[in-house]
């Protein structure tokens, strides 16, 4: 599992051995996996593609097939010390109320999703006049699964308006890196946001 | 998958003889029984690569390959069963039996009674889900596995499945529910009654007599096989392979009129009157009646499911009325509720309830990769790297 994508490292790190995990939008479930192999956390995972399905199988993750726009309901409160939702929160239909979900069900959450308000994304606005289009938000604005994007600053908000904690920040480059100039300047430098969020005390 | 995907060939069915009495949960106790079984594939030597399969309502022990060259029909499960198919005989050693009270060969209605030297008919016991686990655990000592790899079961097979996981947590290391329920509802239980009364108040049922009065409820059993073929199908798929097609006749001349669809459950319901024992079709329905093993735990599940050691897989499909989706995700919600391993595949499937016995492309590759990924754990636990 050496090949674990930077982001989902990450995580890993910050989940304890036997945490109780839910992966929301699991794809191919290499974090899940990861778990399993290195710290016996046993996840579960949501996805509804089919292939990313047969994958998690194949690799013995406990992946549920459910669409996230469904809702959470069936899930109980706090039954999950972590719920982790990362590339994700741009593509639901209700950002809003699957934050308040995630903090119901588990204690903690770490969100992940692009950062619309780094510069290459403003300057395209700004110069060309379009949607801007990108290496993490390749899709043209018609046919884009990410019908929920929002900057740094935007996501803070909601956090404040739902009374949502935030825990830690990082905002990093393509490369997963959080270079002294970005943590300057997180919303204009930043391409990838990274939260870990708690209820309000 | 494989390309290599052909039949496990001929094969002979067997007979296991429980010779101690065995009592009943509904506290009749039997004198001895018999269970007719096949298998397909090998025991490793470690005896770890066993999977045992439970059949539905209708079905027996015949799940794949032929018992002649020239049968027209291989076992029920054929297209799921043998070498480089899901369950691959090449990997693991398959059981397949005939439940208590069945009619393909194990003791049931049709079997002598020895305390009346008759035939047991409507006196045969009262089985449930739980007696089949208990006798399929015995079939299971005599074959020599310790312990399942695999418990695989659709719609009433699936309750045996969950069942195994709650009585023998030690003996099963992954349980495949496929298209089943946690318990019937109460529209359920009602076509399940409806097939029933069509059968008792054929007059050709005796009481379930019928055998010594030299009859057979034929009418009722084949109004039984219709509805419950109904509940099968989905209204979609019945108008994609029937539509209004007229089999016979022209409804402009006043003919008797047959559509496609009535043709077709004329033949299936007459061909299962010929085939299926009416006593039997009336205990395979309360077995599935009486099923809930969240009753003797206020009701709760998640508290019947808190001792299973097993990973959990669940599959349903999206045009089932009679196990639904929703019945499946029950067990899931109950699963996770526990903290049990559990994965889910919701198949896309215009086929209703029939699908769990379909080779559909997603299901079959669902299948594939669950019992791929067990095999090379059971690899891993045989010969530790």
């Amino acid at each position: 599992m050496s090949s674990l994508r930077p982001d989902l490292a990450h995580i890993a790190s910050l989940i304890n051995a036997d945490a109780r995990v839910l992966d929301l939008g699991c794809g191919k479930g290499d974090l899940l996996a990861h778990l399993q192999e290195n710290k016996a956390v046993n996840g579960y995972g949501l996805d509804v593609d089919p292939e990313n399905i047969r994958i998690c199988l194949e690799k013995g993750v406990n992946v549920i097939e459910q669409n996230l726009d469904e809702g959470l309901s069936n899930f109980q409160d706090s039954s999950f010390d972590m719920v982790v939702m990362t590339e994700t929160l741009q593509s639901v239909r209700a950002p809003d109320h699957t934050l308040k979900e995630m903090l119901r069900i588990g204690e903690e959450c770490i969100v992940t999703f692009p950062n619309f308000g780094h510069w290459r994304c403003r300057a395209q606005l700004l110069s060309v006049g379009r949607m801007p289009i990108s290496r993490d938000l390749p899709h043209a604005w018609f046919d884009t699964p990410n019908i929920h994007l929002c900057t740094c600053k935007d996501f803070e908000q909601l956090c404040r308006a739902l009374g949502l904690r935030i825990i830690h920040r990082r905002v990093v480059s393509p490369h997963y890196n959080e270079s002294k100039w970005i943590s300057l300047l997180p919303n204009l430098l930043g391409t990838t946001a990274f939260y870990r969020l708690g209820r309000a005390k | 998958m494989n390309l290599t995907r052909a039949s496990v060939g001929l094969v002979a069915p067997r007979i296991y003889h429980h010779e101690a009495p065995f009592l009943l949960q509904c506290g009749v106790s039997l004198p001895s029984y018999e269970l007719v079984y096949e298998t397909y594939g090998s025991l490793n030597n470690e005896s770890t690569n066993a999977i045992l399969i439970c059949h539905a309502l209708s079905g027996h022990h015949h799940a794949a390959g032929l018992h002649n060259a020239d049968d027209r029909k291989p076992g029920w499960w054929d297209s799921c069963i043998g070498p480089g198919k899901p369950i691959d005989t090449n990997l693991f050693f398959v059981v397949s039996l005939n439940n208590l009270g069945g009619c393909h060969g194990s003791t049931g209605p049709r079997s002598n009674n020895p305390k009346t030297g008759q035939a047991y008919g409507p006196e045969f016991p009262t089985v449930l889900v739980r007696d089949w686990v208990t006798t399929q655990a015995h079939l299971a000592d005599h074959l020599g596995i310790e312990q399942f790899a695999a418990i695989v079961g659709g719609s009433l097979g699936g309750m045996q499945a969950m069942q195994w996981a709650i009585d023998y947590p030690n003996r099963i290391r992954t349980a495949i529910i496929i298209a089943s329920a946690a318990k019937l509802s109460a529209q359920n239980i009602a076509f399940n009654e409806i097939a029933r009364q069509a059968i008792t108040s054929d007059p050709n049922f005796f009481a379930g007599r019928y055998a010594e009065n030299e009859s057979n409820p034929d009418q009722g059993l084949m109004l039984a096989r219709m509805i419950g073929h109904v509940t099968y199908l989905s209204d979609d798929g019945m108008r994609e392979k029937f539509g209004r097609e007229i089999k016979s006749g022209n409804p402009q001349k006043g003919d008797d009129v047959e559509f496609q669809v009535e043709s077709y459950l004329h033949h299936q319901g007459k061909s299962f009157s010929q085939v299926f024992d009416a006593n039997t079709y009336v205990l395979m329905t309360k077995a599935l009646d009486f099923y809930d093993p969240a009753s003797e735990h206020d009701n709760d599940l998640a508290t019947a499911l808190n001792d299973v050691r097993a990973r959990f897989l669940v599959v349903s499909f999206t045009s089932d009325w009679r196990f639904s989706v929703e019945r499946s995700q029950e067990i899931v919600d109950a699963l996770v509720s526990a903290g049990k391993n559990v994965a889910t595949a919701i198949i896309d499937s215009e086929h209703g309830h029939d699908s769990f016995l379909l080779p559909i492309s997603r299901y079959f590759d669902v299948l594939h990769a669950y019992l791929r990924h067990l095999y090379k754990e059971l690899d891993t636990n045989v010969r530790p790297a």
